[in-house]
């Protein structure tokens, strides 16, 4: 059960401003069905260019009903020049605190507002835009949001990260670039996930590179093939030549060939050797095999 | 405020006589059973009884019951235990739906080199046999499969499936923790090796499970350290929890019928209201073969946790597979494997009842639900929007 502050149940069950605005001057929308929550935001100006009126709708937990909630109260009244210095810590403040695990509920309320505010000024905008680049694939979360959150809440972990944007929630695979970014912002503050991503570079003996490579496959390919419906399997290590075999929906991908072995193999030489060669066993694909969705 | 009592595939209420069973084994006969005096030895003999008691609930020898703590540690020692003892086969066949206590023991076992065999589901939530089949050869350890899906009710064919993987000479380990005191059982005439179920799952108390283990079937022991449970679980019995869970098998065995005619009535009462009251609902999982008193249903639009918390505010338990609810990002396994869309996955409320459900509860909870899911519809903004 969560841990929720009076504030957030007082706003969950008596949320403000439900609804929606016709006509409105800016509209935003953020999340979608598949991620698990979603917002769309409207607002109205005043004459003077204040925020006369907010209104939302939200799907989602009772903490992005009760976000969405805070927001179009805290925004209300305010220029938008003033709105846009409204961040997701004043969200979560206002709220008395939410449990870590939901602050992406807040960030999803200041993404909203910056969507309708854009809206506003540029006109056809509605949807939340991507600047960047895509980090997290599971969640389409880029790498200026990650780099945002981790500025605006002073985040040195992944999961972190993950408490606050989604980013790295999924597969898992991104990981080792949200640790990128945040040791690029953090520097030394940033603490580094247990355990360490495999370290090459060392002079390995038979058995420590054998595991080196089941280590690799295990953290750093399996998951993110997992997350596909796929999956891979060690069949063999002679000297620098790895055999493995795809199943799953990796097996019946026509790509196999160019895809998932180099896929594979780029990893293994990063994190292992390079002189690393990845071979696909096909003999061992079990026939008539079919993974259902 | 009055608790309505909807989430009893979580854990149930201990029941009153089971409570008064285990009561005199904490202050007055809290010898060791292991002892060699009458002070302790007095209660090796209703330990004794107690297995007698689970061993006629699931129709098997008393000597092919290990207590254990939970029925995770039963699941573990299944699978651990038949791999040590067949160390030269390599794969494991489970599903996609399993408890967390089958299925992460099985990836953690990809992770160490073993091929493992996720089957997957059909929309109701149903095996593919033939699948299974294709699957079974020589290398095959172990096939772990739940008797009946936590989450949907779904039950599986274990007895048919039990034949067609023992008859290949596999061991079949069967996660019945749901199953166990709602669906009568008869170990002695299905051939299944192993089987896990867990006490506070039927009216005991938590901290003690079970794991059957059919005579001749070869499984290493997961605890080593002590002589208890003939070798094959070391560790001081928990006895209060185990005298406590055989007077529980004898009452389930009493009220099997009752779970089967009047409760399964409750949950069907339940279940058509909600469905006929709260437009786009849908039930998840196979209602042809389901668990007397479980129903999961889906409501399009809004999201699991938020219903819970208004159910909450009336006294009203439940759960639900919404991602929110666990603190994962993505909503339960199970549903995703049935292809369940995301859209009705994170509104799922799982309703399980027991025999200590009244009319009168699910009278309320009828009377309350379209209310809640209205008020939260008027909320989202994807109502009217999306198309299913």
């Amino acid at each position: 059960m969560w841990e929720y502050t009076d504030k957030v149940r007082e706003h969950f069950f008596n949320p403000r401003n439900v609804g929606e605005i016709e006509n409105a001057d800016g509209v935003g929308e953020v999340g979608s069905l598949a991620c698990g929550d979603a917002l769309k935001l409207t607002f109205k100006l005043d004459k003077d260019g204040r925020i006369a009126d907010a209104k939302f709708k939200t799907f989602g937990c009772a903490s992005a009903i009760a976000t969405s909630s805070v927001l179009t109260e805290l925004i209300k009244g305010k220029t938008l020049d003033e709105a846009m210095n409204v961040t997701n810590k004043d969200i979560a403040d206002y709220l008395g605190g939410l449990p870590e695990q939901k602050m992406h509920c807040s960030v999803m309320g200041r993404e909203a507002l910056e969507a309708a505010i854009a809206n506003y000024q540029g006109g056809e905008v509605k949807k939340h835009e991507l600047e960047g680049h895509v980090v997290c694939t599971c969640f389409g979360v880029t790498d200026v949001e990650i780099e945002r959150v981790v500025r605006e809440n002073d985040l040195t972990t992944v999961e972190q990260v993950t408490n606050y944007c989604k980013a790295g929630g999924g597969c898992g695979g991104c990981h080792g670039e949200i640790e990128k970014i945040i040791e690029r912002i953090q520097g030394e503050k940033a603490s580094r996930r247990v355990p360490p991503v495999p370290q090459k570079g060392r002079k390995l003996t038979n058995i420590q590179k054998m595991q080196l490579i089941q280590q690799t496959i295990n953290e750093q390919i399996r998951p993110a093939l997992r997350a596909h419906g796929g999956n891979i399997e060690l069949i063999d290590i002679e000297g620098d030549k790895v055999t493995v075999a795809f199943r799953g929906m990796c097996a019946q991908c026509h790509l196999a060939e160019f895809t998932m072995k180099d896929v594979v193999e780029t990893k293994l030489r990063e994190f292992v050797s390079e002189d690393i060669i990845v071979e696909e066993d096909k003999d061992s694909v079990e026939e008539g095999h079919v993974h259902k969705g | 405020m009055q608790t309505i009592y909807f989430d009893n595939n979580a854990t149930t209420r201990v029941a009153d006589e089971v409570f008064e069973a285990m009561q005199p084994y904490f202050c007055d006969l809290y010898g060791n059973p292991s002892s060699m005096h009458t002070f302790g030895g007095q209660v090796g003999i209703q330990v004794r009884q107690a297995r007698e008691q689970v061993a006629a609930l699931l129709g098997c020898h008393p000597s092919e019951i290990i207590f254990t703590s939970c029925g995770t540690e039963a699941d573990s020692t299944a699978i651990l235990g038949t791999l040590a003892a067949v160390p030269h086969r390599r794969k494991v066949i489970t599903t996609r739906v399993e408890h967390p206590a089958v299925l992460t023991v099985c990836r953690d076992l990809e992770n160490r080199g073993y091929h493992v065999i996720e089957l997957g589901v059909d929309k109701q939530g149903r095996l593919d046999l033939g699948e299974l089949e294709s699957q079974l050869d020589d290398d095959t350890a172990i096939v772990t499969i739940m008797a009946a899906n936590n989450e949907t009710g779904t039950i599986f064919p274990i007895e048919k499936i039990a034949e067609m993987v023992t008859e290949r000479g596999i061991t079949f380990h069967t996660d019945a923790v749901q199953i166990v005191g709602k669906i009568p059982l008869n170990l002695s005439e299905t051939p299944i090796h192993l089987l896990s179920l867990s006490g506070h799952k039927l009216h005991a108390a938590k901290g003690v499970g079970v794991l059957y283990v059919r005579k001749g079937t070869r499984i290493a022991p997961f605890l080593l350290g002590g002589h208890q449970e003939g070798g094959r679980r070391a560790g001081t019995e928990n006895v209060p929890g185990i005298v406590g869970l055989g007077k529980a098998c004898e009452l389930a065995a009493r009220y099997m019928d009752d779970e089967n005619t009047r409760v399964k009535a409750l949950r069907d009462k339940l279940e058509s209201a909600i469905l006929a009251s709260c437009p786009d609902s849908r039930i998840n999982g196979d209602p042809e073969n389901r668990l007397p008193n479980t129903t999961n249903i889906s409501f399009e639009y809004i999201e699991g946790e938020a219903i819970l918390l208004m159910l909450d505010r009336f006294g009203i338990c439940a759960s639900s597979g919404s991602a929110c609810t666990s603190g994962s990002l993505e909503p339960s396994h199970v549903l995703r494997a049935m292809g369940v869309p995301f859209t009705a996955a994170h509104g799922s409320i799982r309703y399980s009842l027991s025999r200590y459900n009244t009319e009168d509860e699910v009278d309320f909870t009828i009377e309350k639900m379209p209310q809640i899911i209205e008020r939260l519809r008027e909320l989202s903004p994807f109502v009217g929007q999306v198309s299913v």
